[in-house]
């Protein structure tokens, strides 16, 4: 199936003729300068690029959470339809409940979770500052951060998560 | 000593392996009543049939043709099965009925499903994809402007990465095969390469990954490694040969073939080329998968080399014994399939099943068996290997390295992810089928 074959290399110098010759492509991709996509980049990194201005307190946090978050995620975020914020056990066995506190990797995946996909009923209807209120909030609580802690561009990338060496890349020749 | 070609068809035919498992070519190449003869044995000819005689639906004309044809009323109960039917605020998983179908292709309305908040209801006039970060000049494509590009199709199977997820229980759960395998299906997907249109946007050489996202209410977002998105990847608008269904991205979905179902982002909206994974919820979260020793794999990204046995399995009871064809399915996110073996004595013995042509990357193939079933008790197995020589683990491998749970989950729990180990069925002497481990 291997073997080589004579005239492979005349076909792919034929084909990287031809994707030369096309290089170009139809062009039918219209420009759109950076700041007209801003209402759609929520991307945020680990290192905390994309993080935008503002921030919050724990305090500001719990009293959103009660209002916005704890009919699902339980008073004081211990689970209820869905899932708990905070707490979470050993992770002694392969099917042990992943939680913020025993198993994400980095903070700034709460805060990117939170501001795309929460409230269920209504994502990305809360504020920044809500944002991170609610992101210091659910950290507090999990004792990943003081409780007077303000949560912020710089201050967010900054929390280390427990469980951040607790991963192993798969296929590293894939990436 | 040399063998004769007239011997040569003798040794084809041939019982291969224990418990009645026939030469795959027995039945390819000749009769069953030759094949027969020279296995020494014939199978038992049923009673004589009743006379034949005219039907309603033959003795006046039929029905109206409809603009979409549906399928026949009388299978209608051939469908997936829901997880979570009345739409709670959790996510939806539907299942392929794999035992119900044949071949290598899903139809549109069997393949599986799987949508984290809903399935959104899209205009595909108003769609937008963008492409942007670290790129020349960031671009915005609408549906029909991608319509206008170069084309491709590809056949391609798409795998949740919890699939077979009730598999990692310490005891067999007693399912049906749509039940432990039915978050995997294989398509016919046409679009336009992702690397066509990021020649047109050009790529900063900084860029390593591209976070993907959808237009859900999650905006789910993956991290792709742009290696991926210059290999195979296509922005998928067509489902064989027809527009993409609802829930599996309409109006056009990332295709990733062979990387975990997750990573093909459904309701493509938005491609952001950085120098980071993003570390979104469902990378570092959900599809890291726990292992013994308390770590965690992170990017798995492929479904590995797997196969399982779809005829017969739980629900399909064998009615007598004499002739079956054992068949399955068979795929590797690395490549081809290059051989499935059978077995009928729970790995005692084995038997090269046939592969049914066309064998393609990283798509169904189905293998097929010819089987004498004695009556007795059988225990049936298959095993795959890829051209890249990745074998299906046994069982005991499997669990040796990935662990099994602690206690029993419930059917429709994930207690873990990317499970590609053997799966085995119990044949009793009543022809019932059971799932056990073995």
């Amino acid at each position: 199936m291997f073997t080589p074959k004579p005239g492979h290399a005349f076909v792919l110098l034929v084909a990287l003729g031809s994707g030369a010759a096309f290089a170009e492509g139809p062009n039918l991709g219209r420009p759109i300068d950076p700041a007209d996509i801003a209402a759609w980049d929520i991307s945020i990194l680990p290192d905390g690029t994309g993080l935008p201005p503002g921030g919050g307190t724990p305090a500001q946090g719990e009293r959103i959470f009660a209002q916005k978050c704890a009919m699902c995620h339980g008073e004081r975020g211990k689970g209820g339809v869905a899932a708990a914020v905070v707490g979470g056990g050993p992770i002694d066995r392969i099917e042990a409940t992943k939680t913020i506190a025993n198993f994400w990797g980095y903070s700034t995946t709460v805060f990117d979770f939170i501001r795309r996909a929460m409230p269920w009923q209504q994502p990305r209807s809360l504020t920044d500052n809500e944002v991170y209120a609610l992101t210091a909030y659910i950290l507090a609580e999990n004792k990943l951060i003081g409780e007077n802690d303000s949560m912020n561009a710089e201050t967010l990338p900054k929390v280390r998560m427990p469980n951040r060496d607790g991963f192993i890349i798969r296929f590293p020749d894939k990436i | 000593m040399a063998i004769t070609p007239d011997r040569q068809d003798l040794v084809g035919l041939e019982v291969v392996a224990g418990n009645g498992l026939l030469d795959r070519r027995a039945f390819l190449r000749s009769g069953a009543a030759v094949a027969g003869t020279v296995m020494g044995y014939t199978f038992v000819r049923p009673a004589a049939a009743a006379p034949l005689a005219e039907d309603p639906w033959s003795l006046g004309p039929g029905g109206l043709s409809r603009p979409y044809q549906q399928r026949s009323r009388f299978e209608e109960k051939i469908v997936r099965t829901l997880s979570n039917p009345n739409g709670e605020p959790r996510t939806s998983h539907a299942r392929t009925p794999h035992h119900l179908i044949n071949g290598t292709i899903t139809p549109n309305g069997l393949h599986f499903t799987i949508v984290h908040s809903g399935t959104p209801d899209i205009d595909p006039d108003k769609h937008r994809l963008v492409i942007h970060g670290l790129v020349k000049q960031p671009l915005v494509f609408t549906l029909d402007t991608l319509a206008r590009y170069p084309m491709v199709s590809r056949f391609s199977f798409v795998e949740c990465g919890g699939n077979s997820a009730p598999m990692f229980s310490k005891e067999p759960i007693q399912a049906s095969v749509q039940a432990l395998h039915g978050l995997v299906s294989c398509s016919e997907w046409t679009g336009v390469r992702l690397s066509t249109l990021l020649d047109e946007t050009g790529i900063d050489p900084k860029a390593k990954w591209i976070v993907a996202e959808g237009a859900d209410s999650l905006a789910l977002s993956r991290s792709v490694p742009v290696k991926k998105a210059l290999d195979d990847a296509m922005i998928a608008l067509y489902q064989n040969g027809e527009r993409l269904m609802p829930g599996n991205g309409y109006p056009m979905r990332l295709l990733l073939p062979g990387y975990e179902g997750n990573m093909n982002v459904k309701f493509l909206r938005r491609l952001k080329l950085v120098e980071q994974p993003a570390m979104s919820y469902y990378e570092t979260r959900t599809y890291s998968q726990i292992l013994p020793n308390g770590k965690a794999f992170r990017f798995y990204f492929l479904q590995e080399v797997k196969s399982f046995i779809t005829h017969p399995s739980p629900g399909l009871a064998l009615r007598g014994p004499g002739f079956y064809e054992i068949s399955g399915i068979a795929y590797s996110g690395n490549g081809r399939i290059s051989k499935v073996m059978v077995s009928a004595d729970g790995g005692r013995s084995w038997g090269e099943a046939a592969l049914q042509a066309p064998v393609l990357s990283k798509a169904f193939t189905r293998f097929r068996m010819p089987w004498r079933w004695d009556g007795g008790p059988a225990l049936l197995q298959s095993r795959a290997w890829d051209e890249g020589g990745n074998v299906q683990p046994t069982r005991a491998q499997f669990v040796a390295e990935r662990g099994e749970t602690r206690n029993i989950p419930p059917v429709l729990g994930f207690p873990n992810q990317h499970y590609n180990s053997l799966t085995s069925w119990a044949v009793d002497g009543k022809g019932e089928v059971k799932h056990v481990y073995a």
